[in-house]
């Protein structure tokens, strides 16, 4: 069966100071599907993203998206080329009002914003659909207060409306759901839903019924290496898999 | 849940008031800080407000760039003193018109910005900081070992006024102090607009968070080495006027100090504000002026003014105001 792999990588490692945070990771995402990346703390699931959207540089491995290779690409342009990220810490534009940092997002459709001569009433135009994001993550009554004073799970579903807000052909997601309560936790879960349809979706998650109803496909890292790798009912029943998460205590949800 | 694909949510009334009525406050300052420019010259010496003019516009560059591009140069006497020397330079060895000399020199600021601007947007921080610095210091020490450019401690002195477009003579005060108000309110009404412009959106979501705006796919480096340039330029248009009005260009406008003034009338006046640097440097050249008789001590009265500002009201004096009225100036 020939599979259609959006992103690929070959023995991807990132070494701090010779510690070995990911270690000659193998990663296949298929495209159209929610792939699940999972995995106690310190697993380098976080490093991997950073990899994967090169915040940081490789030590050895390729990575390679719809076919290049974008190991050596800069993290502006990984973007441009429809793979964005969230963060797992939340990054949002704290200044900037909740529709505003949308908005940045939805600027990108105008190519690059040199223009310092025209007014910003031209950006009015995107107004609508800041706010149907906004809208569509909940934060309607919020959309004019600042970002740095949303609440944390609110930052989230922010930062989740401004990816969104790019349009992008592939979604890395870093703990969407962590710091959230189970209402906005099953609106985002709707949305992520949503707007699989016509995207690929790689996702760091911990809430594990979160990840057995909406993902497709899950990849077990530990201590930086791949341990298991499978639909959710394979790779819970896998030994190693329960020990590592029993064994580090850093397993969380229902397991 | 709206669908995402086909949902116009309406807009907001309550919010368009809101973003229009910061726009209409704004405008109605702006039409108050002309027709004070209007009235100035007739109940205050116009060179003193020439002087702080020239102030006010190199604060207001320098808060383009920390206050809304979140870059902190402290070496931005490089770009003012820098084409305070080319604008004298040219005005009195060249024979150009007074307008030309200051498009000269804000040219040279912006050439300067570019290639000082490219070095130090590599490093993040202090260190960009420290860069700048070095950088400004080295322009400094260039002006002291090319006296036959500079006039090195003398500086270059006697520059004409000159006629402007080569009709209108300008060495009388009141008629240099129309020139001087027109170029601080085109320098003010650039920046306004710079601040509101798609580009400045990108810069403040730059300043806000970097990495986020670079994983949005924004090119980030790019869009600060604009500011930085622009910045430089407009810095460079204060110091080159300055030149004209003072018919003086010298070591003090390239010195650091004039770096640290900069930084001191922006943060008393209110970072990141529109309107703070003007309060700023307002209250920075007439504490100078009125002060001077004091010698030495004027300096520490401005340390010790600035250590008050700083401890009372973090946000500056416009900083205050706007967050008492709940409305961005
Ligand atoms: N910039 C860094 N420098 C040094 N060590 C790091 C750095 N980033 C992450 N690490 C280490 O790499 C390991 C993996 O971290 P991370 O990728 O954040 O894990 P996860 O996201 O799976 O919880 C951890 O032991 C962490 O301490
Ligand atoms: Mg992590």
């Amino acid at each position: 069966m020939a599979e259609d792999i959006i992103l690929s990588t070959a023995g991807l490692t990132k070494e701090f100071a010779g510690f070995r945070a990911v270690s000659g990771v193998d990663l296949k995402v298929r495209r159209g599907s929610i792939h699940a990346l999972i995995g106690p703390n310190g697993a380098g699931k976080t490093t991997c993203f950073n990899l994967l959207t090169k915040f940081l540089a490789p030590t050895r491995g390729t990575i390679v998206y719809n076919g290049r290779d974008i190991t050596r690409e800069k993290p502006a342009e990984i973007a441009r080329l429809g793979l964005v990220r969230s963060f797992q810490i939340s990054a949002v534009f704290p200044q900037l009002s909740v529709k505003t940092n949308v908005r940045i997002a939805l600027q990108r459709k105008r190519g690059d914003s040199f223009d310092f001569w025209r007014s910003e009433r031209r950006l009015k135009s995107l107004d609508a659909e800041a706010e149907a994001l906004v809208e569509a993550v909940g934060l309607t009554p919020f959309r004019e207060l600042s970002a740095g004073e949303l609440s944390y799970g609110r930052k989230r579903a922010l930062e989740i409306a401004t990816t969104l807000a790019l349009d992008p052909e592939m979604l890395l997601l870093d703990e969407p759901m962590a710091g959230m309560g189970r209402e906005d936790i099953d609106r985002i879960e709707t949305l992520i839903r949503k707007v699989s349809a016509q995207r690929t979706i790689l996702m760091v998650e911990h809430n594990l019924s979160v990840v057995a109803s909406l993902c497709d496909r899950i990849t077990v890292l530990a201590r930086g290496q791949v341990l298991a790798e499978g639909d959710y009912a394979g790779v819970s029943k896998d030994p190693r898999v329960v020990e590592a998460y029993i064994g580090s205590g850093g397993g969380h949800g229902h397991h | 849940m709206t669908d995402l694909a086909t949902s116009e949510a309406p807009a907001g009334a309550a919010l368009a008031e809101t973003d229009d009525g910061t726009a209409r406050l704004h405008r109605a300052i702006l039409i108050g800080i002309a027709a004070a420019l209007v009235v100035a010259p007739f109940v205050a010496y116009p060179v003193f407000v020439m002087k702080v003019l020239c102030f006010a516009l190199f604060a207001l560059a320098f808060n383009l760039l920390l206050g809304y591009g979140g870059l902190l140069s402290f070496g931005h006497a490089a770009y003012f003193g820098m084409a305070s020397y080319v604008c004298a330079y040219t005005a009195k060895n060249w024979g150009l018109t007074p307008e030309l000399a200051i498009l000269l020199g804000t040219a040279v600021a912006a050439g300067l910005g570019t290639v000082f601007g490219a070095l130090a947007i590599r490093r993040q921080g202090i260190y960009f900081a420290m860069i700048t610095l070095a950088l400004a210091q080295m322009v400094f020490f260039f002006s002291l070992q090319t006296p036959r450019f500079t006039g090195g401690e003398d500086g270059i002195q006697a520059v004409p006024r000159g006629k402007l477009l080569g009709l209108l003579d300008l060495t009388d005060d009141r008629a240099l102090y129309w020139l001087v108000a027109a170029i601080f309110m085109a320098g003010l009404l650039a920046i306004y607009r710079i601040i509101h412009s798609p580009f400045g959106q990108i810069c403040k979501a730059i300043r806000d968070n970097e990495p986020r705006a670079i994983s949005l796919g924004y090119r980030a480096n790019q869009y600060k080495l604009m500011v930085f340039v622009l910045s430089a330029a407009l810095a460079g248009l204060a110091g080159a006027t300055k030149a004209i009005v003072f018919q003086l260009a010298s070591l003090t406008d390239v010195y650091w100090t004039m770096s640290g003034e900069v930084v001191l009338m922006t943060l008393v006046g209110g970072l990141g504000t529109v309107f703070g640097p003007i309060v700023g440097a307002i209250v920075m050249v007439t504490m100078q002026n009125y002060l001077a008789t004091l010698g030495a001590w004027v300096t520490v009265i401005q340390g010790v003014i600035f250590v008050a500002c700083v401890l009372l009201f973090r946000e500056g004096i416009v900083g205050v105001i706007a967050k008492a009225i709940k409305k961005p100036l």
